[in-house]
């Protein structure tokens, strides 16, 4: 099938490649996906701790060029962003952007979960700690 | 880089071949000049047909140790199958009803089978071993008093890997059971002989072997045992009654060239192949670790090279090769977004049947093609790797098949 010239430009210059420490109170990861199911997403996020918000954005991705973009793609969307912000990427939002074809739409839907787990991930590590700069919403 | 490399370079042999211009310059004639249809008996268009024809026939039986006699032109292989398996099935129900086959043939074989098990037959699907092969004892025990029909392809499309053919049909010989082979990615390819090898009826198409597609062929052995067939189609009873319709007559001839050209290279064909398959497999091993073979090592066609390249997925590596075409078996290429069955029969795990890509050389890929994909593919790999999380968990030790994914 033929590639969108966006899916092509994240599959060749995938932006934000690589890895937080999992370990940092201030990043949430999130992993999606199953290597039996040809697609494994790790998107992490790093909060600064002063104004609250998305400062860097980090993913890996084993999966098909689209996975690859969706996931790309979603750094990029982080980055500035407040927590709310963030969980209200929607994956319809990926497809558009990306031209995805119908049978490429769980490729942005793993994208969409990828970034709600590393939500629910940095959130579920600061319950009640101080980092946390405004109540959040946990369990969703 | 050689200056005379073309891209995109085709390493897709296993699904289709580029028609040997030889094989087109045989053809020609027969769109333009001597145009007749080989059934009319009465003037000199129709003889010259059919000359080609039975001339295209000898050459075909020539190459898998057949008479002329005994093939039967039909429109690929796909339709060789469903001839011989539905056509055996239909004529010999009286007999019994169970026929067994494997569970790696192709589709083409695999589904008259299971129409016929909606018609009230009984298949059995014989398992094969890690390297794809079905033994000959599993074939001997699983024949009973109903069996009819043993169907073994000869060579998997995927895997390359050969199955005992001989040792199958001398079985099926000694037991009165009909033996058909699905041997399109054989012939030419890999020495084929039905008298050595027990074949009663034999599957082969144009197209696998550098001529045309829509032109196929089914062998239907007629001595020792007669076999007969009941048609798929009703018509004017052309093929001995077995398969009516107008001989396409420009593809026969290409088939029959086809066959004569294969005859007469193969065996030089295998070992420049052979020396090839090497050449990309060294290269790529030799800067890339945790790379996988499917298939046999030894026995499968020389053509075959089915890796698998862990915590990369296939889609995604075809993509990054994109001036290569190859094939993979990861779900994302396929219509049904399953992983293929075939990796899965031999118990390649369904991680790295994503990973899976199959490189087909053939008889037009040269060392410069082989030495570019090498490189391609290590680049492309590396990448991939990058950025991957498999990659990363592996390198830092941890079992992948421990980790609890949450499966989507």
């Amino acid at each position: 099938m033929a590639y969108s010239d966006k899916v092509l430009d994240h599959y060749y210059n995938p932006r934000n490649v690589g890895s937080f420490d999992r370990a940092d109170p201030l990043v949430g990861t999130g992993v999606v996906g199953a290597p039996e199911c040809g697609d494994v997403m790790k998107l992490q996020i790093r909060i600064n701790e002063k104004t609250g918000l998305i400062e860097d954005a980090k993913f890996k991705t084993f999966g098909c060029g689209s996975a690859i973009a969706s996931s790309s793609l979603a750094t990029e969307w982080l980055k500035g962003k407040t927590l709310d912000e963030a969980m209200d990427i929607r994956n319809t939002a990926i497809v558009e952007e990306l031209c995805l074809p119908p049978v490429k739409v769980h490729c942005s839907v793993l994208a969409e979960d990828a970034i709600k787990a590393a939500i629910k991930d940095y959130q579920t590590k600061n319950l009640g700690s101080a980092a946390v700069a405004e109540p959040l919403m946990v369990g969703v | 880089m050689s200056a005379s490399l073309k891209l995109p370079i085709f390493m897709d042999n296993n699904s289709t071949t580029r028609c040997d211009p030889r094989v087109v310059e045989a053809m020609l004639p027969f769109f333009t000049e001597n145009y007749g249809n080989a059934a009319s008996r009465n003037h000199s268009f129709g003889w010259v047909a059919e000359e080609a024809v039975e001339s295209a026939r000898e050459q075909v039986g020539r190459l898998i140790g057949a008479s002329g006699k005994e093939i039967i032109f039909t429109s690929g292989a796909t339709e060789s199958n469903n001839l011989a398996i539905k056509g055996v099935a239909s004529m010999y129900r009286k007999k019994g009803n169970h026929i067994i086959t494997t569970s790696i043939e192709h589709k083409a074989v695999l589904d008259p089978c299971k129409r016929l098990e909606r018609d009230g037959f009984e298949v059995t699907y014989l398992p094969v071993d890690k390297f794809g092969r079905v033994s000959p004892e599993q074939v001997a025990e699983a024949i009973t008093d109903k069996t009819i029909l043993v169907s073994v392809m000869a060579a998997n499309n995927e895997i390359g890997t050969l199955q005992p053919l001989a040792a199958i049909g001398a079985i099926c010989k000694a037991r009165g059971v009909l033996f058909h082979t699905d041997a399109v990615q054989a012939v030419g390819k890999v020495p084929v002989d039905v008298e050595a090898m027990g074949i009663d009826l034999l599957s082969l198409t144009a197209h696998k072997l550098y001529g045309p597609k829509g032109l196929g062929a089914l062998y239907v052995r007629r001595k020792n045992p007669r076999v007969r067939l009941d048609a798929l189609m009703d018509g004017g009873g052309h093929e001995r009654g077995m398969r009516s319709g107008t001989l396409a007559v420009p593809g026969i001839v290409g088939l029959g060239a086809a066959c004569e050209l294969a005859g007469k290279l193969r065996e030089s064909e295998t070992q420049r192949l052979l020396t090839l398959r090497k050449r990309l497999y060294d290269g790529i091993t030799a800067e890339l670790g945790d790379i996988g073979l499917n298939g046999h090592p030894i026995d499968r066609l020389p053509g075959n090279l089915n890796l698998s390249f862990a915590f990369v997925e296939g889609e995604a590596m075809m993509m990054g090769i994109r001036d290569v075409a190859v094939s993979s078996g990861s779900a994302c290429t396929s219509a049904s977004l399953e992983p293929s069955y075939v990796l899965q029969a031999i118990g390649v795990g369904d991680e790295l049947a994503h990973s899976s890509i199959r490189f087909g050389l053939g008889r037009f890929t040269t060392e410069a093609e082989i030495d570019f994909v090498i490189r391609q593919v290590i680049t492309a790999v590396n990448h991939l790797r990058e950025m991957s999380p498999l990659y990363e968990m592996h390198k830092q030790g941890i079992d992948l098949s421990t980790v609890a994914w949450a499966a989507h």
